[in-house]
């Protein structure tokens, strides 16, 4: 049934049509919508069998989800940037534990300086963390896909992360197509636990393992993820069937196949670029994207595979790793290494900064110009960044950039103080 | 004066300070108030062939408090684990020492992981089966106190049993906020001015979780394993949450004879330095009254890790360390 409705709320109805039994919440900005009107839904009667909880910081909240979902609960959880970073020693454990939580990250950017706006930086710190990532694109995606989600980490038994960006998707009020329960429940089986804490059948789970066999279990881990690879384009296919929509597997191609310039990419940005493709392509210009909705397990075939025509990329992300450089683009650049493609890494859009369609454009042009270097800052003031380096030269007791930035560009009045 | 004792009649009453060591043996006592323990039908939530040393207290009292909670459930228990030595020396890879279902998680958030279990069980409408979760002082003062204070907020139910023997044993023995002022640790040196660990302002935690005015609170020792059973027992009779801390010694960060740890728990006790009291909804509705007070440099002197306390020239330590035995004495009301 078509709704007008914000990301947040969409995304609140999907997880109460999956049923889960526990949800802790803890707010942090942008996802709070999404476990208030959960808390709602369950307060309301509308959302049953469910223990909703208030708990007292993020760290508490996915230790709940891991007693929860340990005891063999659905459990579902949100969060974002800071709050991510505050319970990430229980996100390595509940990966390691193998427990299919499901969790929602409203992508925001990692202080200091402290910036509540999107960007990718909070799931690029949970990279390595063990859990499943995807990506959606759009407010129908990220319905779709966290209905997905739950099927997904209880057939794996592992634990999944859906990205939806901050503000531009979680506050966005958008068309979607919301599914009913009989659909949901047609997909979405009862949750089997794996493993499950129970008197009837004791047993212990987290125990230590030592240089026996450490190795063994985290190869397993590994060999989980790869074998997720098949399972989410399975899974994209039956959704497909019963609800009449494609929502994207490992990877969704727009016009990649036969593109010589390929855009490769996650998120809403692709809405962005989608336009501006399209307008390119009318033009005859030789452009497609390919968009990532899996980021982990990372899709390297799919992506060698759609790339078989092209001769340049561009990989535009939204975060990078300071010291190093863009965290997709290497990943991009390792999965296609034998391909002799010239890639560029652009960073954009961070700390929530606006991702024109003009900017893209020229980007793009200076792709097919050759003029493109192999690492972009996208609408980098350099001018700034050349005053602040110069202060820095001039006065060792120069202060703190972010504010002195900002009292350049008149945001703040306060004086130096020193 | 424990349950048990109240329940004798006072002829056998006698009984217990015949050996002359404050403590009976259950072949002196009438059947009927024997430990259960000594009954091959007895509970077993530790198995034996764990990893833990000559003399741990915390396996002894461990095992006897999951002992009771299983007894009092009829064997629907569930328990969570802090990062710690019952957790290591339980579960070297790949044996286990329980019999009950259990998880460790990680060193701070045991109250938080047994919460998620208990929210499952109610989502289920499972009021049979109880969860307690455990952890050292480390874990419950220090780093898991956050996720224990959420969890007594929301009066989760839960027991939640602290295994106190001051410090960070198992990463060798450094100094916790339940550290005794004055004791040695390896980062509480007895070196430089005021050796050993500082005294600040306290860290008590019973107190603390009184203060969360949770339905009930208690302490225990390893010495009255009786007492300790019926503490669990009665913990097991309420719903909420409930909180036990439980003076366990540590032969090898206290630097005593491992054979002295039952010896040990019941001088702490005698020597006010570790109250036994009760209290419901943040009131104290029991203490244990010290029967023979004995001085604190008794209990001291057994003890390595307070070796510089005795030393003349550290006379304001120990003068501390006397100071706190009569608080607790005024404040738990013992004599």
């Amino acid at each position: 049934m078509l709704h007008q409705i914000s990301g947040s709320i969409a995304v609140a109805k999907a997880i109460a049509l999956c049923r889960p039994q526990v949800i802790p919440c803890y707010p942090i900005t942008p996802q709070t919508h999404i476990v208030e009107h959960l808390s709602t839904l369950v307060k309301s009667g509308q959302l049953q069998n469910c223990a909703y909880e208030n708990v007292d910081s993020e760290f508490s909240s996915m230790s709940f989800c891991i007693g929860a979902s340990a005891a063999g609960a659905r459990t579902y959880t949100a969060t974002a940037s800071q709050g991510l970073l505050y319970m990430m020693e229980a996100v390595y454990n509940a990966s390691g534990l193998a427990l299919p939580i499901v969790m929602t990250l409203g992508n925001r950017s990692i202080g200091a300086p402290i910036n509540i706006w999107n960007d990718h930086s909070d799931a690029m710190s949970a990279r390595d963390a063990g859990w499943i990532q995807l990506f959606v694109e759009s407010n129908q995606q990220a319905v779709d896909v966290h209905i997905q989600a739950f099927k997904l980490a209880e057939a794996l038994s592992l634990p999944v992360m859906v990205n939806m960006d901050g503000f531009i998707l979680t506050h966005a009020i958008t068309r979607v197509d919301m599914p009913d329960q009989q659909q949901v429940d047609e997909f979405l089986p009862p949750f089997v636990p794996r493993q499950q804490l129970d008197t009837a059948a004791p047993l212990s789970i987290g125990a230590m393992v030592g240089p026996d066999a450490f190795t063994e279990v985290r190869y397993l881990a590994h060999h989980k993820q790869k074998e997720a690879l098949s399972i989410i384009e399975q899974q994209a296919e039956e959704f497909a069937e019963i609800f009449g929509r494609d929502s994207g597997g490992l990877v969704k191609s727009y016009d990649a196949e036969e593109a010589e310039l390929v855009i490769v990419t996650m998120g809403s940005v692709v809405g962005t670029l989608q336009e501006l493709v399209a307008e390119l392509r009318a033009q005859g210009q030789s452009v497609g994207i390919l968009s990532l909705r899996s980021f982990r397990p990372f899709p390297a075939l799919a992506i060698c595979r759609l790339l078989q025509n092209a001769k340049q990329l561009i990989v535009f992300e939204k975060s990078f790793a300071v010291g190093m450089g863009g965290i997709l683009a290497s990943e991009v650049h390792m999965a296609v290494q034998s391909h002799k493609l010239q890639i560029h890494s652009v960073i954009g859009g961070l700390g929530g900064r606006t991702i024109s369609k003009k900017s893209l454009h020229r980007m793009i042009e200076q792709a097919f110009n050759g003029t493109l270097a192999a690492e972009v800052f996208l609408d980098l003031d350099e001018a700034t960044v050349e005053a602040e380096l110069q202060r820095q030269q001039d006065d060792q007791t120069s202060g703190p950039a972010a504010e002195n930035i900002l009292r350049d560009m008149g945001v703040v009045s306060a004086s130096k103080t020193h | 004066m424990s349950k048990c004792e109240q329940d004798m009649p006072t002829e056998q009453k006698v009984k217990f300070y015949q050996t002359g060591t404050f403590t009976v043996g259950n072949r002196l006592l009438d059947e009927e108030f024997r430990t259960v323990q000594a009954t091959q039908e007895r509970s077993n939530s530790i198995d034996s062939g764990h990893r833990a040393c000559q003399g741990c207290g915390q396996a002894l009292g461990a095992r006897y408090a999951l002992d009771a909670a299983m007894r009092a459930t009829d064997n629907h228990i569930i328990a969570a684990n802090a990062t710690g030595c019952l957790e290591v020396f339980t579960t070297p890879y790949p044996e286990t020492a329980w019999s009950i279902p259990w998880i460790h998680s990680l060193f701070g958030n045991a109250a938080a992981v047994v919460s998620g279990i208990a929210a499952r069980l109610k989502a289920e409408g499972d009021t049979q089966t109880r969860v307690v979760a455990q952890g050292g002082d480390g874990g419950t003062t220090d780093i898991g106190l956050g996720c224990l204070s959420g969890m007594f907020d929301r009066n989760d139910d839960v027991l939640y049993i602290c295994y106190d023997n001051g410090g960070y044993m198992n990463t060798g023995v450094q100094r916790s906020s339940a550290t005794p002022g004055g004791a040695r640790t390896a980062t509480t040196m007895p070196v430089g001015e005021h050796p050993g660990s500082s005294f600040n302002t306290g860290k008590f935690l019973p107190s603390i979780a009184m203060a969360h005015e949770i339905p009930y609170v208690a302490t225990a020792s390893v010495h009255d394993l009786h007492d300790l059973e019926r503490k669990v027992e009665k913990a097991m009779s309420f719903r909420g949450s409930r909180y036990i801390h439980i003076n366990v010694p540590c032969p090898l960060g206290w630097g005593s004879e491992p054979a002295l740890t039952i010896k040990l728990a019941r001088m702490g006790v005698e020597c006010g330095l570790v109250p036994l009291f009760e209290a419901e909804s943040g009131e104290l509705t029991a203490s244990t009254k010290i029967r023979y007070q004995i001085p604190v440099e008794d209990y001291l002197k057994l003890q390595r890790r307070f070796s510089h306390v005795l030393k003349p020239a550290n006379s304001d330590e120990l003068e501390a360390i006397r100071a706190l035995a009569q608080k607790n004495i005024r404040r738990f009301n013992l004599r």
